[in-house]
């Protein structure tokens, strides 16, 4: 079961790696090196003709926001480490560190599902496109995927099926187009493309120095590319196919905890332990905009654009939530609610309202809420209108 | 005179010992029980780890101390971390100190430089070949340079070396779990100090043929990516519920989850907002299930449904699993590349060429080419007929625009307490893998033959 990857070598890894030519030194490579970068970035240099404050000159300035808890999610006994929405746009798959994955219909707040892992500190979870299974793992180094059932007594764990394989921490995984591959990043400082049938390895990415703590795929009509950040401050974009590195950003002071393309696919943001978003532009091949403030001290654990791209939400680790106008550069809005870190922050599939996972053991559904008010107490569970 | 060769490694790393003295004595102060910097217990991950401190409070003892600047004390506290007299818990190859609350461990005395015990080959070796076994051949590149140099010119005493590897390896087991975390920190601490991390040429190289590539890579004028940035945002502004009220009313705050199944794949009359979507862009049209039901009625009035159905068939063999790639680069073959095929996709004769010849050894990729020729073809050209369809213009103009709700507080209450389950995903997965089916059934073309042979055609 332990086999070991089988890497699947490229003509350029096998470049790399063969003895040292006549008249090549580690020094002359060294100094190559330094020649290439000088001209990579004067040539970067000359298409940096604008300023994306400038461009948005002409965008319409946001009305004031106003966001209310919709749904508080409550019955996990932990950390609420990772989140995930359904493709129905109602339905909420949630780890936590003592183990425990619950699938919730956050639109009636009733558990669909509990699975519990035998490993604490699930770090990563994800829905599949279909809605019929998840997949979720931390500590015990592998990705594990758990069919759903109709039947409510069903014993999930029975079903259980391991697919990914790392040699440390599980950070992040998601499922591709189909139910039928995952993505997995991990704190071996990989990211791997697995066969969720047979557990094959399809591709492995190799290239962070120190651990990979987040991945997204990209949402373009091609979607052959993927992002993934580090412990080494480096943002990499991936090819699904070659399993090359294709773009590299190295701007961040410190860790990144979280990485979200832009919804048309051409952009990305992350967050970092550095406590600043940026917004990095893929055609253009550098940072555009840094989303900090002097009194943001604390890092920002996720990120995630609404839908028109116009909004960023970031969640720290100072428990709040900050709103950013991805255009302008500023701060719209910042939330409170949370009692202890925002670990986990996603904008629901058509936009409609946003849910954060927190180390209080909750989450919460968010919206904006413009004259619509009434507060409830129902059943242990308050809302908030 | 002694000798030094080449292959003496240890004195290239040993530090003067002199002048380190006199940092013993002061280290050994720091770590006074009263008067030295307080430390504390610290969960890292699942262990706890004892007797922690951070920078901060390293910094401001030290100030305190040696009245000095801040600066100053900065200099020295990243010193004694240098030489290994304080450890970093998590950055263990930053070999810094950081005024925050960065955690840092004493290392205990029997690592500290200034002892007569010189930072032996051997000892390096047994460490590696023991770190090898526990990590099952995965070292970093580094310590792999290392290892194999060592393994080339130790080589008669490999046995040796691997002997005692892995007998501290099965006593280390036996250690409790926060004891050997411990100690492994110390460790590796120890010899990062004394064996740090060297550039290799591969790496190097790496980096080179990277930067190449970039350099090859074409980008685009900031002002071009950026305007198409807020484009993007300008024209996305009325679908994006945080900026637009979504109608008739947003689930989440009304409790109302009409907004939903309005929107739904099999709603007979979509809304207005998502026609308008689909006119956006051909991806726009495909991503939403009901603009891609749309699309596909089209198809089938203008004949050229089978563009869509082998794009949808490439997707499928592209994401699915890699057991039934075989069997399905088979039916594609079949049914949409073979000369006579009944549903035969128009591509260009270099692009046919190469994917049929791919096809004698299928892989997930093998249909790109084509896939890629087929999207192109219908998102310049198909797409825009659709536009100006009769099919599409019967759809604007019968489009709803629901109304917007207007609740009293007590429907709302009552909303609350009806909040409809909806389908689950699974049931409704179920129903399209169904209606899939039956679609791949009737688009099977008729068999003549078979029709006679039943006297289904015959006219008397």
């Amino acid at each position: 079961m332990n086999s070991p990857p089988h890497f699947i070598c490229t003509p350029f890894s096998l470049m790399a790696c063969q003895g040292l030519a006549s008249g090549e030194t580690l020094k002359s490579l060294k100094a190559e090196s330094e020649t290439l970068r000088k001209k990579l970035e004067e040539e970067r240099k000359k298409l940096h003709d604008v300023e994306l404050e400038k461009v948005a000159e002409k965008a319409e300035a946001l009305g004031e926001l106003n966001m209310k808890t919709r749904r508080t999610l409550k019955g996990h006994g932990n950390k609420v480490l990772c989140m995930d929405w359904c493709k129905d746009k109602r339905r909420i798959v949630s780890s936590s560190q003592d183990g425990k994955v619950i699938v919730w219909d956050a639109f009636t707040t009733n558990k669909e599902h509990a699975v519990t892992m035998p490993t604490t500190w699930v770090m990563a979870c994800a829905y599949a496109p279909s809605g019929c299974a998840i997949a979720c793992g931390g500590l015990d180094n592998k990705c594990s995927v758990y069919p759903l059932s109709l039947d409510k007594d069903e014993n999930l764990a029975a079903k259980k099926k391991s697919v990914a394989m790392h040699t440390n921490y599980l950070s992040g995984c998601t499922f591709t187009n189909s139910d039928m591959q995952i993505l997995t990043s991990s704190g071996d400082g990989t990211s791997a493309l697995w066969d969720v049938e047979s557990g094959q390895l399809l591709q492995s990415f190799h290239g962070h120095s120190a651990d990979v703590l987040t991945l997204d795929l990209a949402p373009s009509e091609t979607g052959n590319t993927f992002v993934s950040g580090g412990s080494d401050k480096k943002a990499n974009v991936w090819d699904l196919r070659s399993g090359q590195n294709v773009q590299s950003f190295d701007t961040h002071d410190s860790d990144i905890n979280c990485v979200k393309y832009y919804p048309s696919g051409d952009a990305f943001a992350s967050a970092s332990d550095d406590s600043t978003c940026r917004l990095f532009d893929l055609r253009a091949d550098r940072e555009v905009s840094i989303y900090s403030k002097d009194s943001i001290m604390f890092g920002a654990a996720s990120v995630d654009f609404s839908l028109s791209g116009r909004l960023l939400f970031a969640g720290y680790n100072d428990y709040t939530i900050n709103v950013w106008d991805v255009l302008k550069g500023t701060r719209v809005a910042i939330l409170f609610g949370h009692e202890n870190r925002v670990s986990s922050l996603r904008v629901s599939p058509d936009g409609t309202a946003f849910c954060s996972g927190s180390w209080d053991n909750t989450l919460r559904v968010r919206q904006e809420g413009r004259g619509v008010g009434r507060e409830l107490k129902q059943g242990g569970t308050t809302l908030y209108g | 005179m002694t000798i030094r060769t080449l292959r003496d490694y240890g004195q290239h790393y040993r530090p003067r010992m002199a002048c380190l003295k006199n940092v013993e004595v002061f280290v050994v102060e720091m770590q006074d029980p009263k008067s030295g910097v307080k430390g504390a217990d610290q969960k890292l991950n699942v262990t706890i780890i004892p007797h922690v401190i951070n920078g901060q409070d390293v910094l401001a003892w030290i100030v305190t101390k040696m009245k000095v600047t801040t600066e100053e004390a900065q200099a020295f506290g990243t010193m004694l971390v240098a030489y290994g007299y304080i450890y970093p818990l998590q950055n263990h190859r930053k070999l810094v100190l950081v005024p925050d609350s960065t955690l840092y461990r004493f290392q205990t005395p029997y690592f500290w430089p200034v002892q007569k015990w010189p930072a032996e080959d051997i000892d390096y070796a047994i460490y590696l070949a023991r770190r090898n076994i526990r990590k099952k051949g995965m070292l970093e590149p580094y310590e792999q340079q290392h290892y194999d140099n060592l393994h080339k010119w130790m080589n008669p005493k490999w046995d040796f070396i691997v002997m005692q590897a892995t007998e501290q390896y099965k006593a280390n087991k036996e250690r409790k779990k926060p004891d050997r975390v411990v100690l492994d920190c110390q460790e590796r601490a120890y010899w990062i100090v004394h064996r740090p991390p060297v550039l290799t040429f591969d790496v190097v190289r790496r980096t080179n043929i990277f930067l190449t590539q970039a350099l090859m890579r074409s980008a685009v004028k900031s002002s071009v990516s950026l305007t198409a940035f807020v484009k993007f945002v300008t024209t996305h502004h009325n679908h994006d519920p945080f900026l637009t009220t979504p109608v008739p009313s947003n689930p989440w705050i009304t409790d109302s989850d009409e907004f939903w199944q309005l929107n739904s794949r099999s709603v007979d009359i979509p809304t207005k907002l998502s026609v308008e979507r689909w006119v956006l862009s051909f991806w726009e049209l495909i991503s939403d299930p009901r603009g891609r039901v749309d699309f596909k009625l089209f198809l089938k009035k203008e004949h050229s449904a089978e563009n869509m159905a082998f794009y949808e068939a490439a997707e499928e063999m592209r994401w699915g699993a890699a057991s039934a790639i075989p069997e399905k680069s088979q039916f594609i073959f079949n049914t949409f590349l073979k000369p006579g095929a009944p549903r035969w996709i128009n591509i260009d004769g270099r692009t046919m060429g190469l994917t049929v010849k791919g096809l004698v050894v299928p892989h997930r990729y093998v249909l790109d080419a084509a896939q890629t020729h087929i999207f192109l073809l219908m998102k310049k050209d198909t797409f825009y007929r659709y536009l100006k369809s009769p099919v599409h213009k019967d759809m604007q103009k019968r489009a709803l625009v629901p109304a917007p709700h207007v609740f009293t507080d007590a429907q709302l209450e009552a909303n609350v307490r009806n909040r409809n389950p909806g389908i689950s995903p699974i049931l409704q997965w179920q129903q399209e893998e169904e209606e899939k089916a039956a679609a791949a059934v009737a688009a099977r073309p008729i068999d003549v033959k078979a029709m006679v042979a039943t006297n289904k055609l015959d006219r008397k």
